[in-house]
């Protein structure tokens, strides 16, 4: 075994253009940042405020950051996977040979919902949660930082596969015989293996430390049932991470003891079984969309509640929706494999209880009608993403329904008709969710709110771009199309794959304009800053705080009488003023520890890819070493004086009072 | 804009898919199938009763409360309401019910493992999915096909699957349900076609680089002569099906001729199974086949659901 | 904290503790509690492959052919009494006897190295005898559920021996006693679980 183990310069995919020239431009675009930060001297404040920083606030700006970048690069994949199938029709074979389309879309797969969706979903909860409950920060300041960085460093290693050997050519659900060694010798699953790995475990990090967080640090009077909805959709979310992501453990451990120490968990041979594998990938892969939806239920629910300008309709019932949700999503996960050839009462049981989760579902949707009902809707980006949410997911609901019919699904199973359908649930769902709750708090976030016009192009781009995209997608499952296939040969099909992949182009212009809009936005920061905190005359306490927050969050941690506790202190008049004195506020310190411990593990990880069994000790000890250090460490904390707060306090409400507020 | 484009599109998908497709699962040419189709069909119209009311007064509440129409009612700390909150629990619970009922009957009904009622004597066709094409042993006939699959119309065909290595789905679309193929483990499907025809056969769970072209024609002929006739064709053209030429075949290959042979050695199918099943302690009745009682304990994937439900 | 004045002191009136030090423990034990649900799972997913996996010896050995009832009990015993020695422990922390507190963790380690020991003992025995995981799906699976728990104790052993070292040199400070009280739950929770491999694989295995 040489020095670098599996690791040679053939590994370089040199004569694939496509590959290189993504790597070109990803290089190219690598050093413009660099070379701009440099210029503008900001690598001290990028490293001591963002990096290091142990902020909630700047940790969830960094996963929407993450976020938005894997959502670019998963998106290349799914226009390139369109326009390859757009092109190999009446048996033209199209410009990706199974080779690298097999790699793309496992690749996109894996991205959009492990590297897109959660980061962004935890972004939105890292920012809003600590501050919708009156904290002034996590439970485990560190640890939320040791978090984001394991989930970045699972990001790095799925985009190293890229440039350094291959990715999985498996399917995102990697389901084993094919991806055993003996059909998957190369490292493409390995990559797909750690990757999960580590950024899985950021995610259950993250999921314990927000239930202490929201269990234990809740401001004064606030009882569970007085939280806002937002952070109780999330509270359920981190239950299901808790009680699904060590399955996702467990089950990748067990695919990586299979390749590489020959054990026979799901090999053909010697006895292994693989529908374990499909059992226990999907009793955490179902959870995992509930993961994602269900804080995006969240969101919509406070856009709706403030953009009507009234509570939220049905409080209490969209809480225990969202706890029945949570609930039947752990004993429904057979009705992915329908197929598989259970007995007929074992189906029906678990088609039963999937359309049951339509239910509470249901009861939602129409929660937001009747908050909507004798309200004053105001058409702003916000609302139109939940407004475009609501009837698309109608209809990913509708389908979802249908595919849960064992009957139905015994010829939609794996068919364009259930990519339709997730997709339906998971664009028109989650990431419409986030996209509203992404235009909805970022003023809170960053001190300027981002510009209409833009917003609004970008919105009906992927609306319409969706619809364009997707329907055609059902049609085609039912005309028997499945997925995963490379080129087709029917003449009746083309059409539909030429719609659906001129509905990517439309979908490409919304992700474009968001760009735009960003940069449009940045420009125009002074005009659309944010003086108040409060730009939507929002009901929750998020909003009674300077936008962007001060660092300490609350200057005194206020007390909570009403679910729409900001709402309640406007009303009574305890808005916008000044305590007569502040004590210290004791605030915990950045440290590079979480960094560096990621870049340790990160290492391993590698190493255990190509199989450098030095590095891999390296990584590993030195991750070890870094955590006893800060562990021991004393310098781990300090206190805000009341001069420095009285200070921060005075600016934020004169700048309250230039935009008109009165206390 | 936006109303439009989707009742546009809503509208082209479901006249589109419902009329103007040919060869899909809404064209169905067996029993199987046709029973699926009208099941799709009641069950979306049943749930289009509460996602149209939902979608029209998503759109209607919008536009009837939006900003500057000052004449309705604003009430803004309005929260709560037993009847509403009552009613929107129970219609979706009535049309689950609904739904809950119809999904127990057809998933007795359409039980793949069933063999169809009242059709008369089953033809038996083995399959095994290869690296990457399909195999079909004809056990009665003591012929076998890679890549074609023919049978005759009229007369149900029960299906015993496995596979030599990764995992596939064996499916014809326009006949009705698919069932996975999986090593060391058969599955069984009960299809009939009620027309004759040539349908698309394929592999509708992907196994790997080849897996595009594991596709195949399924011909329903129009009388059992023809049927007969085939058999004698592959008979007199086809080499014979030995274990070493089964080995041969088992090598990857893609987009795999039609291939036919004349004999097939004995028990053939029930070795590929055994190769792996042998391993498996809890399936040893498989081996002794007067004790497995047909179609139900032989059920592969039990074993795997029992133990998982028990984890959760 | 050598800094701040006095009166700014964790536990002084004066400072408004966002992250104040009494709740953080209790944070950081009920944090541990949580993250010992997950890890729960995690052995629940073993668990289950094992109930799946382990009648499938491929021709090889079954449970009752390679458990040794008598070495597993004397195993158990030595995990339990290290349980119970560790709560010896944990008394001697809570009251701030800094000797008994290592004398008593010192003896837990004893124990828990007996253990680790022993459990290599069997695995090597075992492989030597050409029976490793390799050989068929059910030794995959016991190897690894009982590989997976012999991995946490040792882990549990290297934090051990880690908190010997910070009560040794540092006395027992109020953090040093939450990490010892976590590191009580993890072992408490190790022993359960052990109880539980013992049952379901050795027990019921070699009836």
């Amino acid at each position: 075994m040489s020095f670098l183990g599996k690791l040679s310069i053939d590994a370089v995919p040199y004569h694939e253009p496509i590959i290189m020239i993504t790597l070109a431009v990803v290089g190219i675009v690598g050093l413009v940042v660099a070379a701009l930060v440099t210029k503008y001297q900001k690598w001290g404040i990028l490293w001591r405020d963002w990096i290091t920083s142990i902020d909630h606030k700047r940790l969830g700006v960094m996963y929407i950051i993450l976020a938005l970048i894997m959502l670019v690069r998963g998106f290349a994949d799914a226009i390139m996977m369109r326009t390859q199938l757009a092109a190999a029709t009446n048996g033209a074979e199209g410009y990706l040979p199974p080779e690298h389309y097999d790699q793309i879309f496992t690749a996109h797969g894996v991205i959009m919902i492990i590297f897109m969706a959660m980061p962004f979903m935890i972004g939105l909860m890292n920012i809003v949660v600590p501050l919708q409950i009156g904290a002034r920060d996590v439970a485990f300041p560190f640890l939320n930082n040791l978090s984001f960085w394991l989930t970045a460093g699972g990001a790095i290693l799925i985009n190293l596969s890229l440039g350094l050997g291959e990715f999985a050519k498996t399917g995102w659900v990697a389901y084993p015989p094919l991806s055993g060694l003996e059909y998957s010798p190369g490292v493409g699953v390995d990559y797909y293996i750690w990757a999960l790995q580590i950024s899985g475990l950021g995610t259950l990090l993250t999921g314990v430390n927000f239930l202490v967080t929201v269990l234990k640090m809740r401001a004064p009077g606030m009882k569970l049932m007085d939280m806002p909805i937002f952070t109780w959709t999330c509270t359920w979310a981190n239950v299901l991470i808790a009680a699904s992501f060590p399955i996702l453990t467990a089950v990748l451990a067990m695919l990586t003891l299979d390749r590489y120490l020959d054990f026979h968990f799901f090999t053909n041979e010697a006895g292994g079984n693989a529908m374990m594998y499909i059992n226990l990938f999907w009793a955490w892969g179902h959870p995992e969309v509930y993961i994602l939806v269900l804080p995006a239920f969240g969101i919509f629910s406070e856009i709706v509640s403030t953009f009507t300008g009234k509570r939220l309709f049905g409080y209490k019932s969209m809480v225990y929706a969202t706890a029945s949700i949570s609930i039947l999503g752990f004993i429904v996960w057979l009705h992915h494999f329908f197929t598989m050839g259970s007995s007929a009462n074992v189906n029906a049981f678990f088609g039963v209880m999937t359309m049951v989760i339509a239910v509470p579902t249901g009861v939602k949707l129409f929660n937001w009608l009747f908050t909507m009902y004798r309200g004053r809707l105001r058409i702003s980006v916000p609302i139109l993403w939940t407004l475009g949410f609501m009837v698309t997911f109608s209809i990913g609901g509708m389908t979802g329904v249908l595919l849960a019919i064992p009957g139905a699904d015994f010829v939609l199973h794996n068919s364009l008709f259930l990519i339709a359908h997730f997709h339906n649930t998971i664009i028109g769902g989650a990431v419409f969710g986030y996209l509203a709750g992404f235009s909805f708090w970022f003023p809170k976030a960053m001190g300027f709110k981002l510009d209409e016009r833009w917003g609004k192009a970008s919105f009906w781009c992927w609306l319409v771009g969706f619809f364009v995209a997707f329907m055609p997608l059902y049609v085609l499952g039912f005309m028997g199309m499945t997925r995963r296939l490379n080129h087709t040969n029917n003449p009746e099909w083309n059409i539909w794959l030429y719609i659906a992949a001129a509905g990517a182009v439309i979908i490409m212009f919304g992700i474009l304009f968001t760009v735009i809009q960003l940069f449009v936005s940045f420009k125009n920061r002074e005009q659309l800053k944010d003086h108040s905190g409060d730009p939507w005359n929002g009901h929750t306490l998020e909003w009674s705080t300077a936008s962007p927050p001060q660092y300490y969050n609350f200057a005194k941690i206020p007390h909570v009488h009403d679910i729409d506790a900001w709402t309640d202190m406007k009303e009574k008049g305890l808005a916008y003023k000044m305590e007569e004195s502040y004590a210290p506020i004791h605030m915990p310190k950045n440290t590079p520890a979480g960094i560096f411990m990621s870049a340790g593990i990160t290492a391993f990880c590698f190493a255990m890819i190509w199989h450098i069994w030095w590095l891999a000790i390296v990584g590993l000890v030195g991750a070890i070493t870094v955590f006893l250090f800060r562990c021991y460490s004393d310098d781990v904390d300090y206190y805000v004086q009341p001069e420095e707060i009285v200070e921060i306090e005075s600016a934020h409400l004169e700048s309250a009072k230039k935009e008109g507020v009165t206390a | 804009m936006f109303i439009r484009n989707l009742s546009k599109f809503a509208l082209m998908a479901a006249v589109l898919a419902l009329a103007g497709c040919e060869g899909g699962v809404l064209d169905p040419k067996g029993q199987v199938g046709v029973e699926e189709k009208w099941l799709i069909l009641v069950s979306t119209v049943l749930m289009l009763l509460v996602v149209l009311p939902v979608i029209g007064m998503t759109l209607y509440f919008a536009w009837k409360y939006r900003e500057g129409r000052d004449h309705e009612i604003y009430a803004p700390k309005w929260a709560h309401s037993t009847k509403i909150e009552t009613v929107v629990w129970i219609i979706p619970i009535i049309i689950v019910l609904i739904l809950g009922v119809i999904t127990w009957r057809t998933t007795h009904s359409l039980d793949p493992y069933k063999p169809l009622e009242g059709k008369g004597e089953h033809l038996t066709v083995e399959v095994v999915s290869l690296n990457w094409k399909w195999l079909f042993i004809y056990p009665e006939q003591g012929i076998a096909t890679v890549n074609e699959l023919v049978f005759p119309a009229h007369k149900p065909v029960r299906f015993k699957i496995t596979s030599e290595s990764t995992m596939n789905s064996f499916f014809i679309p326009q006949l009705g349900s698919q069932i996975y193929s999986m090593a060391g483990m058969e599955t069984k499907l009960h299809l009939i076609a009620d027309e004759p025809g040539v349908y698309d056969g394929f592999s509708a769970n992907y196994s790997g680089a080849g897996f595009t072209g594991m596709q195949f024609k399924a011909t329903a002929t129009e009388t059992p002569e023809d049927f007969d006739a085939w058999v004698a064709k592959v008979k007199q053209q086809g080499s014979s099906l030995t274990k070493a030429s089964y080995a041969k075949l088992a090598e990857p290959t893609e987009y795999h001729p039609i291939e036919y042979f004349g004999t097939v050695e004995d028990q053939l199918f029930h070795s590929v199974v055994m190769k792996y099943m042998a391993d498996h302690g809890a399936m040893d009745y498989y081996s002794k086949p007067a004790n497995a009682v047909e179609g139900d304990a032989s059920r592969p994937a039990k074993s795997a659901h029992h133990h998982a439900e028990a984890e959760e | 904290m050598s800094t701040i004045p006095a009166s700014l002191k964790p536990g002084s009136h004066a400072a408004d503790h966002g992250h104040d030090e009494h709740h953080h423990e209790g944070h950081q034990l009920f944090g541990f509690w949580v993250y010992l649900m997950t890890d729960c799972l995690l052995f629940a997913s073993f668990f289950a492959t094992y109930a799946v996996l382990f009648m499938n010896t491929a021709g090889g050995v079954s449970g009752k052919d390679i458990f040794e009832l008598d070495f597993v009990a004397v195993e158990t015993a030595a995990l339990l009494l290290s349980s119970i020695t560790f709560g010896f422990a944990m008394i001697a922390a809570h009251a701030q006897k800094k000797g008994a507190t290592l004398a008593w963790l010192l003896v837990t380690f004893a124990f828990g190295a007996v253990f680790i020991g022993m459990e290599i003992y069997e695995f090597h025995h075992l492989i030597v005898h050409g029976n490793g995981p390799q050989t068929s799906a059910f030794l995959t699976a016991f190897f690894s559920l009982v590989g997976l728990h012999g991995c946490h104790v040792t882990a549990g052993l290297i934090w051990m021996a880690v908190m010997m070292i910070d009560v040794a040199k540092n006395g027992l400070r109020p953090r040093t006693v939450t990490r010892l009280g976590c590191l009580s739950l993890f072992w408490h929770f190790l022993d359960i679980v052990w109880i539980c491999v013992f049952t379901v694989v050795y027990l019921m295995g070699a009836m």
